[in-house]
């Protein structure tokens, strides 16, 4: 690995890693910017499908890259949060109240569904996180009378102060700020004495609670907390989309979040960003690709869904720490040209931890 | 009399979940790690067996057998090309890669002209015929499944417990490391557990066939395989067998009594009420840890 000299305790919680950065963030910034004046219709909204993701990517990986504890369901709080903000809006209540209450509630569930995480671990809390997310997504189909049921609930287009913001160029800016907000909410939470008990437990459950650290209380709050963020997503997602159906809401999607978070990069904020993405640009360079591929291959329906499938594969098993990790290998392989050596920043195998014994 | 109808036709369902959960409980016990695409290696082996018959012409028991060999082949080649690499990552990675291979397989069948989009079903012989056995009548589909699934039940319990294969796998299975320093060929082991385990849900997406017919998309339900997983315990054969009925009847039962839509999650309420009261299931190992 690579050694930075620190003098100052300060250094170690930076809100950006190191000098120098600030110049490539105020360019994106000002990319951002641009973005509603230059790009179409079209462009734009796939751009708020990004910065969407992008929430809940980053909420995705408070849980699953930061505090270490993965979950299969994490769409049912995309699902809460979406029908909850449609719900709310319909009834009149005003945008940043009712983007609020989604939060509010997906924490709950959020908090509820973190229970279990206290007394199963790894693959069985991802069994029960997944049996969670299913039994949301039978809710949704059969609670007709607030959400529509497969009939799909319509959205009605956000209102703040007066002013709709339906239109693709004003959802924008809200999606925009909101991601700003989250991302530097998160970034903030991560330097705090909380985020880095949840890298502990990441690390090492047994370690972190010999230090101190209340295990039950930090993965319940880092459950709510990343499903709050993700219930925020939903409620923007609910506007972007304007149609909700339960089946947005299932096990793909909630496959879908956790291959953002993987192949973006785990245990890095960037990585959402990333994977976020590439889980809607994808798509579109694959149906860009289509017309040049040989027919039988070209036409099929399948290709998204194999291209997914490799890029997973190939993502854990070439590139553990995702896209993301990748940069970071080529940025210091110039940093240090003439003495970067094969194999520098290579992970340590170490025999498989049993989670037999717990 | 209905309620033994429903009763009966659970157990078949139990059966189907117990085989899918077979072939996870054999990878978890050897090397504690959850094949997510077990359900999409039941459709595969189908598929196939669906190909063999529609492309070759074979018939239907030359079909099956050829599938679940090839199978077999599938799952050792699953193992040796994608699982040995990442052994010793969390145990995250390999969730992650049987996730991108159940999405890689769902994909690459759907690419295949004509079959791939289509529900087929296998002319399976015994399809359609009825069986009446004092008064409850069950189809030959379902009991098909019962048997099979006590048959194979019966050949995995005689391997491991009277051959040296079995044997060495119960070692593996109960510390690796240690069954190296033994001489026990622990990554060949590894391969055959996979083969093992494809081979167990090519039977069962053959014996499934003639019931929910043959798509792509079938592999999900071995998504109801976990719940059974989890209710008997995840690292104990006879439990997977055990869960696989309760979770059959549990299915079976709210679809009677209940109203609609409590027959798809019942099996779900059961696994997060199992993992609140009682994690390692009916029969799982509890053991200390010493830090």
């Amino acid at each position: 690995m690579r050694y930075r000299q620190k003098t100052d305790y300060l250094q170690d919680i930076r809100l950006l890693g190191k000098p120098g950065q600030a110049p490539w963030y105020v360019a994106l910034g000002l990319l951002l910017l641009a973005a509603p004046f230059v790009l179409d219709n079209y462009w734009l909204s796939q751009l708020n499908f990004v910065l969407i993701y992008a929430i809940a990517g980053v909420g995705l990986m408070l849980l699953a890259g930061f505090t270490g504890l993965l979950s299969l369901g994490h769409a049912a709080f995309l699902g809460v949060g979406a029908y909850t903000q449609a719900v709310l809006v319909d009834m009149g209540v005003p945008f940043p109240l009712s983007m609020l209450a989604a939060a509010v509630l997906s924490a709950l569930v959020g908090a509820v569904v973190g229970l279990p995480a206290l007394r199963v671990k790894g693959i069985y809390l991802a069994i029960a996180t997944l049996a969670f997310g299913l039994i949301v997504e039978e809710v949704f189909a059969r609670w007709e009378s607030v959400t529509g049921g497969n009939g799909g609930l319509l959205v009605p287009s956000p209102q703040l102060f007066g002013v709709s913001l339906g239109a693709t160029n004003r959802f924008y800016w809200l999606a925009l700020i909101t991601c700003i907000l989250v991302t530097l909410l998160v970034v903030n939470l991560l330097r705090t004495p909380t985020g880095r008990a949840f890298v502990a437990i990441r690390d090492s459950e047994i370690s972190a609670q010999s230090m101190g650290i209340n295990l039950a209380l930090y993965k319940t709050a880092s459950f709510a907390l990343s499903a709050a963020i993700v219930g925020v997503a939903g409620a923007l997602y609910a506007h972007q989309l304007r149609y909700l159906s339960p089946e947005q809401f299932g096990i793909l999607q909630s496959i879908d979040l956790l291959m953002l978070v993987v192949v973006g990069g785990l245990g890095a904020v960037q990585g959402a960003f990333i994977g976020a993405a590439f889980l809607i640009a994808a798509p579109q360079l694959i149906s860009l690709l289509r017309d040049y591929l040989p027919g039988v291959i070209g036409q099929a329906p399948g290709l998204q869904s194999v291209v997914f499938g490799l890029v997973v594969i190939l993502v854990v098993m070439f590139e553990p720490q995702g896209l993301y990790g990748r940069w970071v290998r080529i940025r210091t392989y110039f940093e240090l040209f003439p003495i970067y050596r094969k194999g520098l920043m290579r992970r340590q195998r170490a025999f498989q931890k049993s989670e037999r014994l717990h | 009399m209905a309620i033994i109808q429903v009763l009966v036709s659970g157990i078949a369902l139990g059966c189907v979940y117990a085989l899918i959960a077979l072939g996870f409980v054999l990878i978890y016990k050897a090397t504690e790690t959850v094949n997510f695409a077990q359900g999409e290696l039941m459709m595969l082996g189908a598929m196939l067996c669906v190909i063999l018959m529609r492309v070759m012409g074979l018939p239907f028991w030359m079909a099956a057998m050829a599938s679940v060999v090839a199978m077999a082949g599938v799952g050792a080649l699953t193992e040796r090309v994608m699982i040995r690499p990442v052994l010793g990552q969390p145990q995250f990675a390999i969730i992650m890669l049987t996730i991108g291979f159940g999405y890689l397989a769902r994909g690459a069948v759907t690419m295949i002209p004509d079959i791939g989009t289509d529900t087929t079903a296998i002319e399976a012989p015994w399809r359609g015929e009825i069986w009446e056995v004092g008064g409850i009548v069950l189809g030959a589909e379902q009991g098909y499944i019962i048997l099979a699934t006590a048959l194979l039940c019966g050949a995995l319990f005689l391997l491991f417990r009277y051959t040296l294969l079995g044997i060495a796998m119960q070692a593996s299975s109960q510390n690796q490391i240690a069954a190296y320093y033994v001489g026990i060929p622990v990554k060949r082991l590894n391969t055959l557990v996979w083969a093992l385990s494809a081979l167990v849900a090519t039977v069962a997406g053959l014996l499934i066939a003639p019931i929910t017919f043959v798509h792509a998309n079938m592999g999900f339900i071995g998504l109801k395989a976990f719940p059974a997983a989890i209710v008997g315990g995840f690292g104990s054969l006879p439990g997977a067998v055990i869960g696989g009925l309760v979770i059959g009847l549990v299915e079976a039962l709210a679809g009677f009594y209940l109203p609609e839509g409590f027959k798809d999650i019942a099996p779900y309420v059961v696994v997060l009420i199992m993992l609140a009261v009682r994690p390692t299931g009916l029969f799982g190992e509890s053991l200390g840890k010493k830090v």
